[in-house]
């Protein structure tokens, strides 16, 4: 067997690898395993490349600088997934797609500048092109979803007038140039081609309201895959093309879905700037005089010990304020005190699918009292508090009730249906989608005012006591 | 068009309904670290990031291959170990915790 057959083979054997980890993933029994197989395989393929050989037979050079690069980012790659709070995942994500992403944009670049002077047939060059596009689109993106989540600059969505004209001019233009560049390969135009693309990025992020950007990375993680995909057409690799096309696939039906368990539409999501309009008025009274009622610790302390049934409802503001061993510990005294204790669990609590299962088992919640949305729904009738700690868009009636609002639609957690239901918030601001919660001004809505740590510590003393 | 560019869209068809069919039923408590995960697997980039720096001509060359190969090292070290860590989680799920913590 010649030396490139067995690559080949080697790339055959990794690719598989990544077909059984993306179905792992599909179930929490088999997820981890998925994911360790799938990191062998990519060990596998790294490894492999080591004896590449090109058409001519010549191996790689260069090989000591492509050492020192796998270390630099080796060493700046774990302390940060191993040591930011799980909290910051999504953005961390966020960055790890975007830095793929402008590795493919790099690779089709300097593929370019290999075969521009060769007469290259068109395939190639728009191959190459599409890489240089969908990958540097892909990384500004995810630098300006990261900023967003990071709160380095507003999570609300940037809007400004004629944007979508703006965009799709923006759109046209890299478009043009790729045209230009299938007749002339030149390298100005590859810059400027390149330039676009960045701004192209970053102007169709700017819209796009903190809520949604999870599902906008779903699909920057998709556009990654074809970006690599691309790249690997033109280099001719197997592996990258069944990865890449994998992960591109895989990831635009993700982001469906996703967009879907919002009880929204992908194009939705994208393009509606969601949450541009505040109508929450951000202090207690409104334009009509209603005004909510706050209570205090020792007041909801009682109400909570003496109930027989309590339902927590948790979401980002918990995690935000680091709260989730807190929460566990009242959930411990009530139980003490013969309280009937259960978490409801929106499926898009906190800032991605599945983010507050992940929070809550970090703080040792035990998985029995974790209740998906459906099953928690059914059992709120029958509870006599309903305590939402730091969330407000997923038990907000106006997503059934009220056809006008920009929510109607998303399943929501019926917190509305209990007995009373306590808010514990940091303020009256709006909940992520920026819109007024009506269950705020529920006569039987009790809110406690502060961050969710200090009000939960105080409530778990007022448990104590009574 | 050669033989080899058909080859290749047959990989990229095939691909495109595997990867479709493969998550068309995945729980959405799942979507996170399917997303993270499938972000390690795009880190396979790191693969031609090493062939375009090793067949490099010149300095400017070697240098954008240099870059790809370091952005791509982060994609795909930092996307195994995340997703790891998320699942981390999830392992621990199915059976109840009967230690308790110390109370505050």
């Amino acid at each position: 067997m010649s030396r490139t057959t067995l690559i080949d083979l080697l790339y055959l054997v990794a690719a598989t690898t990544f077909l059984i980890a993306l179905k792992g993933l599909g179930s929490p029994k088999r997820a981890r395993i998925g994911n360790i197989v799938a990191a062998i395989g990519m060990a596998i393929a790294i490894g492999a490349t080591f004896f590449y050989q090109d058409a001519e037979g010549n191996s790689l050079e260069h090989i000591n600088l492509m050492i020192l690069g796998m270390v630099i980012g080796t060493i700046v790659a774990v302390p940060a997934a191993r040591f930011v709070q799980m909290t910051a995942m999504p953005q961390l994500v966020a960055i790890f797609n975007g830095v793929g992403g402008g590795a493919a944009a790099l690779v089709a670049i300097t593929e370019f500048m290999h075969i521009k002077n060769e007469q290259p047939p068109t395939y190639v060059v728009l191959e190459v092109l599409l890489g240089v596009l969908i990958g540097t689109v892909s990384f500004s993106g995810s630098a300006i979803a990261y900023a967003k989540l990071q709160e380095l600059m507003t999570g609300r969505p940037i809007t400004y007038p004629g944007q979508q004209l703006i965009n799709a001019i923006f759109g046209v233009a890299s478009l043009a140039i790729i045209v230009a560049l299938l007749v002339s390969p030149s390298t100005t135009f590859l810059w400027v081609l390149l330039a676009l693309s960045f701004i192209l990025g970053i102007a169709f992020v700017l819209p796009i309201g903190g809520a949604d950007v999870p599902v906008l990375i779903s699909l920057l993680n998709s556009f990654t895959g074809l970006a690599v995909a691309a790249s690997g057409f033109t280099i001719g690799s197997n592996v990258l093309i069944v990865a890449g096309t994998l992960v591109g696939a895989s990831g635009i039906l993700l982001t469906r879905m996703m967009s879907k368990a919002m009880g929204r539409s992908l194009a939705n999501v994208l393009f509606s700037a969601f949450g541009s309009n505040v109508t929450a008025s951000g202090d207690g009274a409104r334009e009509d005089g209603r005004t909510v009622r706050s209570g205090t610790p020792d007041d909801i302390g009682v109400l909570l010990a003496y109930a027989s049934k309590v339902i927590i409802i948790p979401g980002y503001g918990l995690a935000v304020a680091q709260a989730q061993h807190v929460v566990r510990e009242l959930v411990d005294e009530l139980e003490k005190k013969g309280v009937e204790v259960f978490y409801a669990i929106h499926p898009v609590a906190g800032r991605m699918p599945g983010h507050m299962n992940v929070l809550l088992a970090e703080a040792n919640v035990p998985y029995e009292q974790l209740r998906e949305m459906d099953e928690a729904n059914s059992e709120m009738s029958t509870a006599d508090v309903a305590l939402v700690v730091g969330a407000n868009d997923t038990v907000n009636p106006a997503a059934k009730a009220d056809p006008s609002s920009p929510i109607y639609g998303m399943p929501i957690i019926n917190a509305d249906q209990a007995e009373s239901v306590v808010f514990l918030k940091r303020s009256m601001r709006p909940g992520f989608a920026g819109i007024e919660n009506e269950l705020l001004f529920d006569p039987k809505t009790v809110l406690l005012f502060g961050d969710a740590k200090d009000t939960l510590t105080k409530l778990v003393a007022a448990v104590t006591n009574s | 068009m050669g033989n080899a560019l058909l080859q290749y869209a047959t990989v990229l068809i095939l691909s495109i309904f595997v990867g479709v069919e493969i998550v068309a039923k995945v729980p959405s408590i799942l979507h996170t670290p399917l997303m993270s995960g499938s972000n390690a697997i795009h880190g396979v980039i790191l693969v031609g990031s090493m062939i375009v720096l090793g067949t490099a001509h010149n300095s400017v060359e070697e240098i954008l291959g240099f870059v790809a190969v370091i952005l791509a090292t982060l994609n795909v070290v930092g996307g195994f170990v995340v997703t790891d860590r998320m699942l981390e989680m999830f392992k621990a799920k199915p059976k109840p915790q009967p230690k308790k913590e110390e109370a505050q």
